[in-house]
């Protein structure tokens, strides 16, 4: 049972952002993104990425988890800016390399389009780390019910989401026992071109889709013993709603965003 | 020639606040033909012993030797330690048990037709016919088939030492027996190391007994001295007694007293409780 | 009461009936142990008791409600509750109390309700205190005890358990069996527990014992841990402590063909 983390696993830190409502802290995600794909210069890049600065450091996540997540997304960042900034030969230039150039055009674009990036994804992140996986399931499918009206089945992709969320950590721990098992039994992962690699992993994969549809199966029965009939007429423990506090700071911050998005 | 672990320690993601450590400088010894029990609660750190002694975990500290050479995650030292996992019937992913069973010898590097007679040669061992089992798709077998059928893909590869995790756990009495017997049978041919929690299973075969507490060593040492040092492991919660014995210890707590000497001879614990009785033992 | 009235059942690709001809009935507060080997109809006859299988032939009732009826499933589930093997196969939720709240939830009660049911429950289990536990992180008896309470938070009056001590540790074993054992004779809910563990058997009210599908016994369970070969031919065995019971009743002292446990040996002895 040894704990697993990853990117943008929730830290369970206490800060005025955690008690921030789920559903309000997705409209604030929807509002920077929205703003930062509006903001057309460095100033405005600039307001939402403060913003975004100050939201980390009043959430009293460590800045090692946030940073955790910025690992995965360097590669896509670094390229954006090297696609950007690079040109062939041109007249003025701040650096050349060979044929390769940087001028300075090329370079604000390059970074302008990385530092967006940048922000979108500390912030987005940032609503992970805050909000324990419940409570993203319950904001969610609230934001997501007026999807209901369009026959969209909210309430059954909720319950998928919370299913999935809660057998992620015992599907990693019945592949690892699978794979360590054969690796007693001498199978090699880690050697041989991509092919080969892929070819050792067959014989992990079988027993662990038998077991998820075996356990699919099993859990079904399960949900059926304990009268699960879709979601209608179904009630919630949590039926957490927007506080007067979670409309005004969704509202007011998400217009602010917006706001700076649009003018800057 | 033995199988050796000295001061292993091994801590999860080091260096996290998540991080915690699973085994703190445990060490063991294991010789061919010798049977050890690992004892201790869930969660002990037993399992993560089993697999730094497979050589599955790079341990943070410590050394894993098998007979004599440092065992690495190379292939080769592979051959001498079987490990058989929790619950094994869930990973079978061949379509007959003889292809599975066969699935080891062919990594070590034997040829098929090899491979295969390694495989019938273990179902044999294991008490499976390998003419009307080989054949058969693994989930057709029945609990304890199925157990069995995993220990002879272990067994197919004729390690020397052999790492078994809970081996009888949901089985039912007659599985539980079976796989005993094979179990019992196989010593003569490799070091075993059980952790069970059960503790009636092979406890009267077995030549020493590893206590884990906690991700450490609380007991090490033969069968008389573990059930001499039981009372003290059942008061921390780092073993349990077998049950005969459980009820001679019970007897005494009752009346108490204290002084019947620790047995595991169903006969001598009849005698002793009779005693307890005829002496007019009054319960406080 | 929960009836049996001469129950077969066969599944739509096996060549034998899984069930033929069973019948037994079972009171509220009452523990009924179930015993058989590999395939003798088991977890069939469980799957049964609240309409997740229904009967090719004979009638299963709840309280005068037959599962065949379909009108009938909802209120036959909230009435009978299930606990199986395994139970990661069961756990819903994210953390313990959401759980718990699954199966209250799906009946649609309010929330305050929900709140009260899952807080007793949990504390029947013993488990107060872990309700925002995430379930990988509970031992494999605390799981099972979460999966109990899931059961118990629907308000059943019936419980059918599918060898829910299996995957435990004896410790963790002694704790559901009591639970299990408390639920029956202290809170009066009619108990099915199918199991292949011999001291469970001695803690019944009553056994059955099926074999082929058949029932082979009915009775009193002092008299099936006495028969050894019908006890072996179910996969059971009362071992190192039926020998020792039989030592003890051969040296003249009164211990029950039913006392596997020390607790209950040392109670026979010192009453």
């Amino acid at each position: 049972m040894k704990p697993i983390s990853g990117m943008g696993q929730y830290v369970p830190t206490d800060s005025p952002l955690h008690h921030l409502d789920a559903a309000a802290k997705i409209g604030l995600a929807a509002a920077l993104t929205t703003a930062l794909f509006m903001a057309s210069g460095f100033a405005g890049l600039g307001v939402l990425a403060a913003a975004v600065a100050w939201a980390v450091a009043s959430s009293r996540v460590p800045l090692r988890a946030v940073a955790r997540g910025l690992g995965a997304v360097s590669f896509v960042v670094v390229f954006t800016l090297l696609a950007n900034s690079l040109r062939w030969e041109p007249a003025v230039a701040l650096l050349r390399i060979g044929p390769l150039a940087v001028d300075a055009a090329g370079l604000r674009t390059g970074a302008f389009f990385a530092v967006r990036i940048l922000v979108l994804v500390v912030g987005t992140t940032l609503l992970t780390l805050t909000t324990s996986p419940v409570r993203l399931s319950g904001g969610l499918e609230r934001v997501m019910r007026p999807l209901s009206w369009l026959r969209v089945p909210v309430g059954d992709l909720a319950m998928t989401l919370t299913i999935a969320l809660r057998f992620i950590p015992t599907t990693a721990e019945e592949a690892e026992r699978i794979v360590m098992a054969q690796q007693a039994r001498g199978a090699v992962f880690d050697k041989g071109g991509p092919i080969r690699r892929a070819r050792a992993y067959a014989p992990v994969l079988v027993p662990l889709f038998f077991q998820l549809f075996r356990r699919a199966d099993a859990l079904a029965t399960a949900m059926e013993a304990r009268c699960y009939r879709g979601t209608e007429g179904r009630t919630r423990m949590r039926e957490e709603r927007m506080r007067g506090v979670d409309w005004l700071v969704m509202l007011g911050l998400g217009a602010a965003l917006v706001a700076v998005g649009w003018f800057l | 020639m033995a199988l050796t672990l000295a001061d292993i320690t091994c801590e999860y993601a080091e260096g996290s606040p998540l991080s915690y450590r699973a085994l703190e400088s445990v060490s063991l010894s294991i010789e061919p033909g010798e049977l050890v029990l690992l004892l201790g609660p869930t969660g002990s750190g037993k399992t993560t012993l089993l697999r730094a002694a497979a050589g599955l975990l790079p341990s943070s500290a410590g050394t894993v030797e098998v007979d004599g050479v440092r065992i690495g995650v190379r292939g080769a030292q592979r051959a001498a330690v079987g490990m058989l996992f929790q619950r094994p019937e869930s990973q079978f992913f061949a379509l007959s048990v003889e292809e599975d069973c066969a699935f080891g010898p062919r990594n070590l590097g034997r040829s098929d037709k090899d491979a295969r007679a390694d495989g019938r040669a273990a179902l044999a061992q294991v008490g499976l016919d390998p003419s009307t089992f080989g054949p058969r798709e693994p989930w057709t077998l029945s609990g304890g088939e199925a157990r069995r059928a995993a220990l002879a893909g272990v067994l197919a590869m004729r390690p020397r030492y052999l790492l078994l995790d809970e081996p009888t756990a949901g089985l039912d009495a007659v599985g539980r027996d079976s796989v005993a017997a094979v179990i019992e049978r196989t010593r003569h041919t490799a070091g075993v190391l059980v952790v069970t929690h059960d503790p009636d299973l092979l406890i009267r075969r077995a030549d020493r007994v590893l206590v884990m507490s906690e991700g450490r060593t609380a007991f090490s040492g033969d069968v008389p001295a573990f059930l001499a040092a039981l009372p003290a492991l059942t008061a921390t919660g780092a073993a349990e007694a077998p049950e005969v014995l459980r009820t001679l210890m019970l007897a005494e707590r009752r009346l108490g007293r204290a002084g019947a000497t620790p047995t595991l001879d169903v006969d001598e614990a009849a005698s002793s409780l009779a005693r307890m009785c005829a002496e007019g033992g009054v319960p406080r | 009461m929960l009836e049996f009235a001469e129950v077969s059942f066969a599944y739509p690709t096996a060549t034998a009936p899984a069930l033929d001809g069973v019948s037994f009935s079972l009171e509220p507060g009452q523990l009924l142990v179930v015993v058989g080997a590999n395939g003798s109809g088991k977890s069939t006859l469980a799957r049964l008791c609240d309409g997740l299988l229904t009967p090719g032939g004979g009638r299963v009732l709840v309280d005068g409600l037959d599962t065949a009826d379909v009108s009938l499933v909802w209120d036959i589930r909230v009435k009978v509750g299930m606990v199986f093997q395994d139970p990661d196969d069961q756990i819903v939720g994210t953390t313990v109390d959401d759980d718990c709240a699954f199966g209250p939830e799906n009946l649609g009660l309010p929330p305050e309700e929900i709140v009260a049911r899952v807080a007793e429950a949990l504390t029947s289990v013993g488990m107060d205190g872990l309700e925002r536990r995430e379930p990988h992180l509970l031992s494999e008896g605390q799981k099972q005890r979460l999966a109990i309470a899931g059961a118990l938070a629907m308000g059943p009056r019936y419980l059918v358990f599918d060898e829910p001590s299996a995957m435990l540790d004896p410790a963790g074993r002694r704790s559901a069996i009591a639970i299990i054992e408390r639920l029956a004779h202290e809170q009066g809910h009619g108990v099915l527990l199918v199991s292949h563990d011999a001291a469970d058997v001695a803690r019944a009210d009553r056994a059955l014992a099926l074999s082929g599908g058949c029932v082979v016994f009915e009775g009193a369970p002092e008299d099936l841990l006495a028969d050894a070969a019908l006890l072996r031919a179910c996969g059971l065995a009362t071992g190192s402590m039926g020998v020792l019971g039989e030592r003890l009743r051969a040296l003249g002292l009164a211990v029950p063909v039913g006392a596997l446990e020390a607790e209950s040996v040392v109670d026979a002895l010192w009453p």
